[in-house]
């Protein structure tokens, strides 16, 4: 177990160096990070500071949540299909944060971009515990999903096409399947600080989830299934995703191919699945961000393509299993 | 008989004599324009009552120059249906005018002209001259033309200010073969996108731009509503590229027209 976190901090470690390094600008590799780590004059620290560092950091950060969250959600709801992408809990907070923007909030306030993509993700996890709970079968959560999904990706459209700026409706794309392009240290403050305080909350349920593998009575027998772990879970959730989504638009499938991928080293316990799952959901993003800088790198290729074309077939064969009549 | 050929031979003898007045081909009456470049120099050059409608564009404020001067036209917002009601007899829209409604017009038996975008100066004499044939307004052409080439000597500055950068939203620069490049080049900027081996309008990837150090950053205004795509106008990296940075590009680059000289003068 703990060459398994040996192994992941250092393959997080080697992506995120790897993203500093990576950049059209081709930058010789000693130079820049001392220009880095020292600053100095002319153009590569500003390109090392201003650019590619906060788009590493978003990347580790913006990964590492959603990893967190889908194990966190998969172990709550019971269920391997769960994650905040596919829920919809990330199109809800993209469509918080679409509000926040074209109706002038952030201008006035920029906090008030977090604070509606997180009321946004808020709402959209709440309303999923609500409909599916614990003890809410795969079919009721995944449709429940799908409905939110669809009226999160229908307002924000709607939004975003009514808006007088002729850039906005081209930008439908970027909430949908999000990217950490040209993201500034500004971006990074906004998103960090809600996403630090919610992983507290998340892995503070680490116990309570453990117990919850036993069946949800033994977990209330032990005291540990009560109303306040669906609310750290809830706040938790839309602590990470709506900050997450508010800077990098909604990616999908972080949560679901992480901790599926780590279930077989790890087995089901979600106390160690979590702070796995935030190392794996992390190095999964850095490598599909300098992915998309790679495969394509005069164009904006949306993260969430990259993510999708890894974890739409993963999902298609988790259903393949439920149809099987095997447990998923 | 007799007196009657004689009084035919006299109506052809006239008729012959009126159209040897006319030019060739006689001077459209009914001009509508439906692009917001065109529908500024067919406002410079059409004669009074000869053009009824220009693009709803060109009353809009934040993208035409002449707005003040096209409220005084019929706007259209470039549908086949509402420019035939019009009863044209001379269309004139751009090449990027959607060709299913261009050829709707066409099978109307409307005359549908379509002058390409001037991207440099050269082109916009073109452009000025073919207006002028098009509306049957040659002099008024020459003297638009003459105008012109004063004013644009006169904006010219020598190649010697250092190297400049145009920057605009989604970061989409503009090359040497553009009309913003040649709006630079003869205010006397060098374009960093030369560096690149742009010389259209492409994308220059953020650091790109920082690496090319350039003296000074040109980008536009932003629109109303916010945009991601604009947002990358205020990244801190870009104010840190450049010492001077202007937000001059607006609607007098927008379109290759005699008012070009104004975007070289904006950046004195």
């Amino acid at each position: 177990m703990k060459a398994l976190f040996i192994a992941l901090s250092l393959l997080v470690a080697v992506l995120f160096a790897t993203s500093l390094l990576t950049g059209p600008a081709g930058l010789p590799v000693v130079q820049s990070l001392l220009d880095l780590v020292f600053g100095g004059d002319g153009p590569v620290p500003i390109v090392m500071r201003e650019i590619r560092l906060p788009r590493a950091i978003l990347g580790l950060a913006v990964g590492a949540g959603l990893g967190l969250t889908g194990a966190a959600l998969q172990g709550y709801l019971r269920n391997p299909l769960a994650e905040p992408g596919l829920l919809g809990i990330s199109g809800m907070a993209a469509f918080g944060a679409v509000l926040a923007i074209q109706t002038g909030l952030s201008l006035v306030a920029v906090l008030a971009l977090p604070l509606a993509a997180l009321l946004g993700a808020a709402a959209g996890v709440g309303l999923l515990v609500v409909l599916a709970g614990p003890r809410g079968g795969s079919v009721t959560l995944i449709l429940a999903g799908v409905a939110i999904s669809a009226l999160a990706g229908a307002g924000t459209a709607l939004v975003l096409n009514l808006s007088p700026n002729p850039y906005a409706a081209n930008e439908i794309i970027f909430w949908l399947m999000g990217s950490l392009a040209d993201r500034s240290m500004l971006h990074v403050w906004l998103a960090l600080p809600p996403m630090i305080l919610g992983a507290g909350l998340i892995l503070s349920t680490q116990r309570a989830l453990d117990a919850l593998t036993l069946g949800e009575a033994a977990a209330q027998a032990l005291g540990l299934a009560g109303p306040s772990l669906r609310w750290r879970l809830v706040a938790g959730t839309a602590l990470i995703v709506g900050p997450a989504t508010a800077v990098a638009g909604a990616i999908g499938f972080v949560g679901l191919v992480v901790p599926h991928v780590l279930r077989p080293w790890i087995g089901a316990r979600p106390s160690v699945l979590l702070p796995a799952s935030a190392l794996g959901g992390a190095a999964l993003l850095l490598a599909a961000d300098i992915g998309v800088r790679l495969i394509v790198p005069d164009r904006d290729l949306k993260l969430g393509v990259l993510t999708a074309i890894v974890g739409a077939p993963l999902f298609l064969h988790l259903i393949w299993r439920t149809r099987s009549g095997g447990r998923v | 008989m007799r007196g009657c050929v004689r009084r035919s031979s006299t109506m052809l003898a006239a008729a012959v004599a009126i159209a040897a007045a006319l030019p060739v081909v006689a001077a459209p009456q009914r001009v509508v324009s439906m692009n917001l470049c065109s529908d500024q120099l067919a406002m410079m050059l059409a004669a009074p009552g000869q053009l009824l409608s220009v693009s709803s564009l060109a009353q809009d404020p934040r993208l035409s120059p002449m707005a003040d001067e096209a409220a005084a036209y019929v706007p259209n917002s470039g549908r086949a249906e509402e420019i035939y009601l019009m009863r044209p007899d001379l269309v004139i829209a751009g090449t990027y005018t959607p060709p299913a409604t261009l050829s709707m017009l066409r099978r109307l038996g409307i005359r549908v002209e379509t002058p390409p975008p001037a991207e440099d100066f050269d082109a916009i004499r073109t452009e000025i001259t073919r207006m002028g044939r098009l509306l049957g307004r040659e002099e008024g052409a020459r003297d638009l033309l003459a105008r012109f080439d004063a004013d644009l000597a006169a904006a010219t500055r020598p190649a010697d200010r250092g190297r400049a950068a145009l920057y605009s939203a989604n970061g989409y620069t503009s090359g040497t073969k553009t009309l913003a490049g040649a709006i630079l080049e003869a205010a006397g900027y060098d374009n960093i996108a030369a560096d690149y081996g742009i010389a259209v309008t492409a994308g220059l990837p953020l650091e790109l731009l920082v690496m090319a150090r350039p003296d000074r950053l040109v980008t536009g205004t932003n629109w109303p509503g916010q945009s991601r795509s604009e947002a990358i106008l205020s990244h801190p990296a870009l104010a840190a590229a450049a010492p001077v940075k202007t937000r001059v590009r607006d609607l007098f680059w927008t379109c290759g027209t005699p008012l070009v000289t104004r975007a070289i003068r904006s950046l004195e």
